[in-house]
């Protein structure tokens, strides 16, 4: 490994942070608003339209955005590819702060969210939601273990808390030296269960809809769409990867890490490739591509999630040239994340109609700001935490201007 | 990382036998449906708009009043769905049929929960909140409800209303089936009690279905040769009678499969006894042990 991982030391509050800082103000008002006159008070949603962005964009795609967090581990510690390492922390703090958002969206959504803690008692096996749930749950906290390690590596003998709190001090000290003898005796245990725990929720977020044959259009409904929704998270997890490197490392002017990424994304052209194949071979069995032509804007976001989410940056992604200029690279892993998102998107919004009442929906600007608010949350929160704590690698910077 | 090597056997080799013990356990589907639930038939060649059912429901399940009188005859000009208000509501429509001196006749049509045999709204709750009862009813008990509303995605029908407005504690509000009334001797849910042509009968759905096959055979003029919820979506509880088709009066051509068939039959049999978690556990398991062996073995002759 060239470059260890360690605390960004860089000016925190620079125009970009300020926004973020600005759109989590704006998204904890219409929190505040959603807690003060409920659901229906922010958002659009009715009893034709019972789920929108809150589970479409916060909850559905967060989990498949957040693959790169399992992905990454499976290369570089089960398949044993070291010369990866330097990107899993990245990717584990993304999944990490990912499926927190996604609770934290999950809390904001659901009607009694003190009640949140229910399914835990009150089980129903037949419901693909409930074992969403708790893959979630047991997911979330496989993550906070997995990411324990580099809070030990960077205070471990050094925690110095400030003012009154020094009195934890001790207490601080011994929690870290625990999970420093046991977490790497089980860390293996963790990973697995990730990529295990992974596979089952990001598959039955596609079952999710399976239970509503009449209101799915034709296009999307299909017996496979767990398996697409699995395949689609795995390939995009290389992507997304690629994507947020290259956000951070040139907002942060860091090493590019480009190398790492290139070869990446070679692994990405099978994994996308059995996506789209997969894709295009249950349209063509289903004989579903009659609606390709009829113009409608289902149709139409059908079309743009193929060509533009899969097609094209599949073949983009052949090419060598692209895989060896960094934005091309770029622009090829931002259509790959934007199809993936815009599939979650189409699967449970514009895919979804009530046929018996009004159903028409456009989420509210409070809805919007709510989701915006939490994204920005979890940007925010990254900064910060890797300021604090050796995630990022490469100390050698780019020579910028 | 470390791996401790008998540690790792002993989990991979948990899991393998698991999945060996478990093996096909998933068996076929089977429907959950009671076998001689309570049910209502609706026949809409009866029915004349009164809307005395939908006052009644509101009366026996302390509902909030209306913001238009039960008898203001306006509010049958818009076409209404059920709200965590109203739990049915009766509905007109003109389907051009005419009378004799060419008027065009009306048909109303009330709509509440069906009460699903299969309900995909009681698959797909996360928690159990809802439940099919044995007397028909499909139950909803609000001290198990999270408010996903994943319920609401389910239904076919479109029926189950949110109370979006309360920030703390909402309910999912749905016609009861009068599950108290109806579960005392003799008792009939409110609407079906008061409704004053009996175009509303309240019985064992066997017997319903009997009555229902012979209203149709005794006046096939009257009636379209059609008992929907008999058959769809492997039957409901509430059934309909009809003189005009039911594409014209609201309601949509749905298939005999029970909904919860598909997405039940793919989670048991992926998870049940959780085999092919167990099994992956173990293939990845047994993939990281050897690349971790492959790399010290390497390691080790690289240094000598
Ligand atoms: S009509 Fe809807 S709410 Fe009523 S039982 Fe059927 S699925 Fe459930
Ligand atoms: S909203 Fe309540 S009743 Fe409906 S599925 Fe969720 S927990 Fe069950
Ligand atoms: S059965 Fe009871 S709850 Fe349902 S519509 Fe009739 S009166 Fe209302």
């Amino acid at each position: 490994m060239d470059a260890q991982a360690c605390p960004v030391n860089q000016r925190f509050w620079t125009p970009g942070v300020v926004v973020l800082a600005f759109l989590m103000a704006a998204g904890a008002v219409a929190i505040v608003a959603r807690f003060v006159g409920g659901i229906g008070y922010v958002s659009n949603l009715s009893n034709a339209r019972p789920w929108g962005i809150w589970v479409g964009i916060d909850v559905a795609s967060g989990v498949a955005l957040a693959a790169g967090g399992f992905t990454t581990g499976f290369l570089a510690h089960i398949a044993g590819r070291h010369y990866y390492e330097p990107i899993v922390r990245p990717a584990l703090l993304t999944a990490m702060l990912g499926y927190t958002f996604v609770v934290l969206g999950l809390i904001i959504d659901i009607g009694r969210s003190w009640a949140i803690w229910k399914p835990m008692i009150f089980h129903n096996t037949n419901s693909v939601l409930f074992e969403v749930a708790m893959c979630v749950m047991f997911y979330l906290n496989v993550l906070y273990l997995e990411f324990a390690p580099i809070v030990v590596e960077r205070y471990k003998g050094r925690v110095r808390l400030p003012g009154l709190l020094a009195i934890f001090n001790g207490p601080a000290e011994a929690l870290l030296s625990l999970a420093d003898a046991v977490l790497p005796k089980i860390m293996w245990i963790l990973i697995i269960a990730g990529v295990v725990l992974s596979c089952m929720h990001q598959s039955s977020l596609g079952s999710l809809m399976l239970i509503a044959p009449t209101k799915i259009h034709p296009l999307w409904y299909t017996p496979i769409l767990p398996l697409l929704f699995l395949t689609s998270a795995i390939a995009v997890g290389y992507p997304m990867v690629v994507f947020e490197t290259t956000i951070i490392t040139s907002s942060l002017k860091r090493d590019g890490e480009m190398h790492i990424l290139a070869s990446l994304t070679r692994i990405t052209i099978f994994l996308l490739g059995f996506y789209m194949v997969l894709k295009v071979g249950d349209m063509v069995v289903r004989g579903t591509y009659v609606y390709l032509l009829d113009g409608t804007a289902q149709t139409n976001s059908f079309l743009v999630e193929l060509i533009l989410g899969v097609i094209v940056p599949w073949v983009m992604l052949l090419c060598p040239a692209v895989r060896r200029s960094r934005r091309a690279l770029f622009i090829a892993c931002t259509m790959i994340v934007g199809g993936v998102l815009l599939n979650r998107i189409n699967v449970f919004i514009v895919g979804f109609t009530s046929r018996l009442s009004d159903g028409s929906y456009f989420p509210s600007v409070s809805e919007i700001l709510v989701t915006v608010g939490l994204i920005s949350g979890l940007m925010f929160i990254y900064r910060v935490l890797v300021t604090y704590l050796p995630v990022l690698s490469g100390a050698h910077q780019e020579v910028s201007s | 990382m470390r791996l401790n090597r008998r540690g790792f056997f002993k989990v991979v080799g948990a899991a393998g036998v698991a999945v060996a013990g478990t093996g096909q356990n998933a068996g076929a589907w089977h429907s959950k449906a009671p076998k001689d639930p309570y049910g209502c038939l609706v026949d809409l060649t009866r029915c004349i708009g009164c809307r005395k059912c939908e006052e009644a429901c509101n009366r026996v399940n302390r509902l909030p009043p209306p913001e238009l009188p039960f008898d203001d005859p306006t509010v049958l000009d818009t076409r209404r769905r059920p709200t965590d208000k109203a739990y049915t509501v009766v509905n007109r429509y003109y389907t051009g049929k005419l009378d004799e001196r060419s008027k065009l006749v009306p048909t109303f049509v009330k709509i509440q929960c069906m009460h699903c045999q299969d309900p995909a709204c009681v698959s797909a709750c996360i928690v159990g909140a809802l439940t099919k009862k044995e007397n028909g009813a499909v139950h909803y008990d609000v001290g198990k409800c999270i408010g996903c509303r994943y319920c609401m995605v389910a239904c076919p029908f479109e029926i189950p209303a949110y109370e979006y407005y309360d920030p703390i504690t909402p309910r999912v509000m749905k016609c009861t089936f009068c599950y108290e009334r109806i579960s005392k001797q003799g008792g009939l849910p409110g609407c079906a009690e008061i409704c004053p042509v009996e175009a509303l009968t309240f019985g064992k759905r066997s017997t319903l279905l009997e009555v229902a096959r012979k209203r149709i055979k005794q006046d096939p003029a009257r009636y379209l040769d059609h008992i929907y919820g008999e058959k769809e979506l492997g039957g409901t509880s509430w059934m309909y009678i009809s003189g005009e088709p039911f594409e014209s009066v609201g309601f949509r051509p749905l298939p005999a499969e029970p909904i919860p068939r598909l997405t039940e039959t793919i989670q048991h049999s992926l998870f049940s006894y959780l085999w092919s978690p167990a099994l992956l556990f173990a293939l990845l398991g047994g993939l990281m042990w050897s690349t971790h062996k492959k790399q010290n073995t390497s390691e080790k002759g690289g240094e000598s």
